[in-house]
């Protein structure tokens, strides 16, 4: 049966949700964040740590957003097969939802309408907007604002086969390392493994929006999970990259079929402020 | 080591800091990101002078969101440095005495904070929040049409950062990280 939904409700949720991811982080990066404080072995490590707590408390009660980058909106948008949209066109009601919740929420607009030219759209529109079709009659929205201090650190490797599942680990490991205190350590790090070249990006896009205390279902990608993390930590990077062992809090990685010439790797890395919220209608 | 400074930020000052310290500023700071140094550096290239006061100056790389009423400043936390490393030195060679921001440094910076015995504080990414209280007042000096990234002239009070660089060239970003590197290979 067909189910139909009026865009004024993407809008709002959208614009709540806009608002809500950059002043809260999620129960889940909120317990890694906390637990990291009791395990980091450097001091000075503990003590930025500690500050980011903080930083959280006043976040959450002067509502003054986490992080003044409050990132480029990505959205991903699963919708039921048996949805009918009433109302504006979907990517208009999309971008409405988040020029009214970086407005009325005061958040930052960080988004110029042209690569080269460059001037600020005003209202840090447009969203990036990754659709999927999916049995069912809900609609199911993520949104995920990314700042560009890790964005920018992010990188593809397109390995050969045989490079092999070692390849991938060392490619992994260097983006890290690469990245360093440029990306706001203790970072998330999102892994895409196979597919093409879009892909794999958007494997490791969707990865970061993975709870932090959630595997992969494939046994041998959860083991990677865990050796990534564990040798990611012992980089030395640290909080604020200033030496420690809290370098990464989660290694997500999503993987996809690929052609038999080809091994595709993306690592998309994202600060200590990986927001994620998740909303269906 | 725990230090208190005032701004402005002069070579007497510069002296007594070390890669690693934590320093907490009081004073006057510039606040300019990408697209004000590109505009500082096309005026310079225009022969024209800068809007700011450089010498002994501190610029903080930053782009605060939006102040709610009430407030002087959002959140206000630093963004990358490496992104101005390509302005950099032709300010330090002005008189710029300190940046604070977060992330790595080109040697071409390095050796223009060593030549002018100047200094690189990183500041901690994504504590926006936290850091905005530490500042007082805020006022747009120019460009204005650049939005968050218009220069901005702040007063802050016991400011937290850390001396990443120093005017020797030691840097903490490298000296510490092999402290706590215990990875056997890649």
């Amino acid at each position: 049966m067909v189910r139909t939904v009026n865009t004024d409700e993407i809008i709002e949720n959208i614009k709540e949700m806009c608002i809500e991811a950059n002043h809260y982080l999620s129960s889940d990066m909120d317990e890694a964040m906390k637990k990291a404080v009791t395990t980091e072995k450097s001091e000075l490590g503990r003590k930025i740590l500690n500050q980011l707590q903080d930083n959280l408390k006043i976040a959450d009660e002067e509502t003054i957003p986490i992080c003044q980058d409050t990132g480029m909106a990505v959205i991903f948008l699963e919708v039921g097969q048996d949805v009918h949209f009433e109302g504006m066109a979907i990517e208009d009601a999309v971008n409405e939802g988040v020029r009214q919740g970086y407005t009325e929420g005061f958040l930052r607009k960080s988004v110029v309408g042209d690569p080269l030219i460059r001037e600020n759209t005003k209202d840090n529109t447009p969203a990036v907007v990754h659709y999927s079709i999916v049995p069912g009659e809900k609609v199911k929205i993520t949104m995920a604002p990314k700042g560009f201090g890790s964005e920018n650190m992010s990188r593809i490797f397109m390995l050969k086969p045989a490079d092999g599942i070692e390849g991938v680990k060392r490619a992994i490991l260097t983006a890290v390392k690469d990245a360093g205190p440029n990306a706001c350590p203790p970072m998330v790090v999102g892994v895409g493994i196979g597919g093409t070249f879009e892909k794999c990006a958007l494997l490791a896009k969707k990865a970061l929006t993975r709870p932090v205390n959630e595997h992969s279902d494939i046994p041998y990608i959860k083991d990677m999970e865990e050796e990534l993390l564990g040798k990611i930590n012992q980089l030395g990077i640290g909080p604020g990259g200033l030496g420690g062992t809290t370098t990464a809090l989660a290694v997500n990685i999503n993987t996809y079929a690929t052609h038999i010439a080809g091994l595709p790797v993306a690592v998309n890395i994202c600060c200590h402020v990986n927001r994620h919220v998740v909303r269906e209608l | 080591m725990d230090k208190h400074i005032n701004t402005p930020i002069t070579e007497e000052v510069t002296k007594d800091l070390k890669a690693g310290d934590y320093v907490y500023i009081t004073g006057t700071v510039y606040v300019a990101r990408d697209a004000a140094h590109k505009r500082m550096i096309e005026a310079l290239d225009r022969g024209e002078e800068l809007p700011i006061d450089i010498k002994d100056a501190v610029i903080y790389y930053m782009g605060p969101s939006p102040a709610r009423e009430g407030r002087p400043i959002g959140s206000a936390g630093p963004t990358t440095a490496s992104r101005m490393d390509k302005y950099a030195p032709r300010l330090l060679d002005l008189g710029e005495k300190a940046m604070i921001g977060k992330g790595k440094r080109t040697k071409e910076v390095i050796d223009a904070i060593i030549r002018n015995h100047a200094v690189y504080f990183a500041a901690i990414g994504g504590a926006g929040a936290l850091l905005s209280k530490c500042i007082t007042k805020s006022e747009i000096v120019c460009y204005e049409d650049l939005g968050a990234e218009a220069i901005r002239k702040i007063e802050v009070k016991d400011f937290p950062v850390i001396v990443v660089i120093d005017r020797e060239g030691n840097n903490l970003y490298e000296t510490a990280i092999k402290e706590y590197h215990t990875l056997k290979e890649m």
